[in-house]
């Protein structure tokens, strides 16, 4: 636990328009970890995501990243991204799974310089872990919503990045296919040594998968272990949730309750 | 028709520069699609048409400017005019395509402008809007070619990164490429492309052979590296079927290559729905 955190949060505030959207985010997430980020629609858990990835502009507090500052960074490829929007791309848009897998590769493989026969090993690779090597040659159009979010999470390994960061992975993955997705991110998580930084509404679903939990709504209301937020009790999750009774009795009684 | 092209120039220059724009037209036309600008290259074509008028207007109007050929005025403008055209896509951020007819009316307007000043290059201002089979000179020839060269060179260089830019921009963005640079780039490229291309198809008719033979290509290609090389392909035929008719039958080139691209995409459509239902 002496290793500096991959990411580093202090006292990050952001705002868009008027009022801010963050305020005061103290957050890290230490090597190996699954943090699970929790929080109602609209608490700022997408915005957090595009701070920490430079689709935002940090103005107030700083983001370290791998010991970093977030401002000199530069090995992005050590760091993958499946967006909340990565289900509402271009369906139409006429790129084969090896293609969208293979463009994870831009940024390592670097500027005018081509892939080569060990990036093709590569882009095998990280379609294998997802479980989609028999649809290389598909249209990524043709796929499910759940097996195209699969191919994302390959494009965004494929770099083998140290962290993944995914924004609500599962919307459009329907409940019966949730669960193994969850098998296959704890997989990445503990088999391949990838540390997980995951937005979702199911962290009932996977209280036995995640290490740490956090949960945003404007203010960072929690962050410790997963063995810390189950000791906490039901007046106290709604306090810092809104609405986080939810959470547990998720946890007690999905196995048949969610169809 | 091979012994007719080996003996008369201009027709050499015609085929020429026909056969290379079927490649570069579709190639980038590819991109276009796909990342729905296709209009960007209809507002692009109407201020290259622009610069042409202007280019046509000076140099019969001032004697120090008859040395300037409308193809290198209609490219200065159809640069300029996708730099503004990037700029209000940043002004109107959530209207982007707002940025289209602002650009295509302002082009228009300009054109018509320097039309009226100077009555008398109808025969001339015909050819650049439809195309022409006589007009391409060794010159025209010869910037056309060093374009295509510059075009080409770029898209290989480029390929991984304006692919991963037109599949998913945020993605590209938050991977850490220069994605505003590589736009920009891109932006450019079809600007020149268009001034390219107008010779042979015409102002009006540039952005169909950017985007009809893509349409056609997306029917039955298997990802994006096939879709280009399909493009290409129907791009080709319909030049070549194009340019061989206008000259036979005397009309203006713009016109049967694009009838021929508009048959090619008929033809793979119903291509594909005969292959399902059978
Ligand atoms: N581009 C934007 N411009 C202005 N305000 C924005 C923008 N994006 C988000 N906001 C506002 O910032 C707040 C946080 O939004 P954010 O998308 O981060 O929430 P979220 O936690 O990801 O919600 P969800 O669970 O619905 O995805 C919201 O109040 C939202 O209205
Ligand atoms: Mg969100």
């Amino acid at each position: 636990m002496n290793q500096p955190p991959i990411i580093e949060i202090n006292n990050v505030s952001y705002r868009y328009d008027r009022d801010n959207v963050l305020e005061n985010i103290q957050l890290s997430v230490p090597k190996g970890a699954f943090l699970g980020l929790v929080g109602p629609n609209g608490s700022g858990k997408s915005t957090l995501l595009k701070l920490i990835l430079g689709l935002l502009k940090v103005k107030e507090g700083e983001i370290f990243l791998f010991d970093t500052p977030q401002k000199s960074f530069k090995s992005w490829d050590r760091i993958g991204f499946v967006s909340q929007k990565a289900n509402s791309f271009n369906t139409g848009f006429p790129a084969t799974v090896y293609e969208v897998v293979a463009s994870g590769l831009t940024k390592k493989v670097g500027l005018f310089r081509l892939p080569g026969s060990k990036e093709k090993q590569e882009i095998k690779a990280a379609v294998e872990a997802v479980g989609m090597e028999q649809f290389l040659t598909r249209n990524i159009g043709e796929l499910s919503g759940g097996q195209q979010q699969r191919v994302f999470i390959a494009r965004a390994i494929v770099s083998k990045p140290d962290i993944l960061i995914l924004d609500e992975p599962t919307v459009g993955v329907d409940s019966k296919n949730v669960q193994s997705f969850y098998e296959m991110l704890s997989y990445l998580n503990k088999k391949m040594d990838i540390t997980l930084l995951l937005v979702t509404h199911d962290i009932g679903i996977i209280s036995d998968k995640v290490t740490h939990v956090a949960c945003l709504n404007k203010y960072l209301h929690f962050h410790g272990s997963m063995k810390q937020f189950e000791t906490l009790d039901e007046t106290d999750l709604s306090d810092l949730y809104g609405h986080g009774i939810h959470l547990l009795e998720h946890h007690h009684d999905h196995q048949g309750a969610d169809v | 028709m091979i012994e007719v092209i080996r003996q008369y120039e201009f027709l050499q220059n015609a085929f020429l520069t026909g056969m290379i724009i079927g490649i570069i037209a579709p190639l980038l036309g590819a991109f276009i699609v796909v990342r729905r600008l296709s209009l960007i290259a209809d507002a692009l074509s109407h201020v290259t048409l622009a610069g042409i008028a202007a280019g046509l207007y000076f140099n019969q109007t001032f004697a120090f400017l008859s040395w300037l050929n409308p193809l290198y005025s209609g490219m200065v403008f159809s640069v300029v005019g996708s730099l503004f055209l990037e700029r209000l896509r940043t002004v109107y951020k959530h209207y982007q395509e707002l940025a289209i007819p602002i650009i295509l009316s302002g082009g228009i307007g300009i054109g018509a402008i320097f039309i009226s000043l100077a009555d008398g290059f109808n025969t001339d201002l015909f050819s650049y809007l439809f195309g022409s089979v006589s007009a391409v000179s060794r010159n025209d020839l010869w910037a056309i070619c060093l374009i295509s060269i510059i075009v080409l060179v770029v898209i290989f260089l480029l390929y991984k990164e304006l692919f991963l830019l037109s599949f998913d921009e945020e993605h590209a963005k938050a991977s850490g490429i220069p994605a505003k640079s590589i736009h920009f780039i891109f932006i450019i490229l079809v600007a020149l492309v268009i001034a390219a291309s107008m010779r042979i198809v015409g102002i009006l008719l540039v952005s169909a052979l950017m985007t009809l033979p893509v349409a056609a290509a997306m029917r039955m290609a298997k990802g994006f590296k096939q879709t280009i090389v399909y493009s290409v392909l129907f791009g080709e035929v319909a030049v070549i079927i194009g340019l061989v008719s206008a000259f036979y039958l005397d009309l203006a080139p713009g016109g049967t290559i694009v009838v021929s691209s508009i048959l090619i995409l008929l033809l793979v459509i119903s291509a594909k729905k005969f292959i399902k239902v059978g």
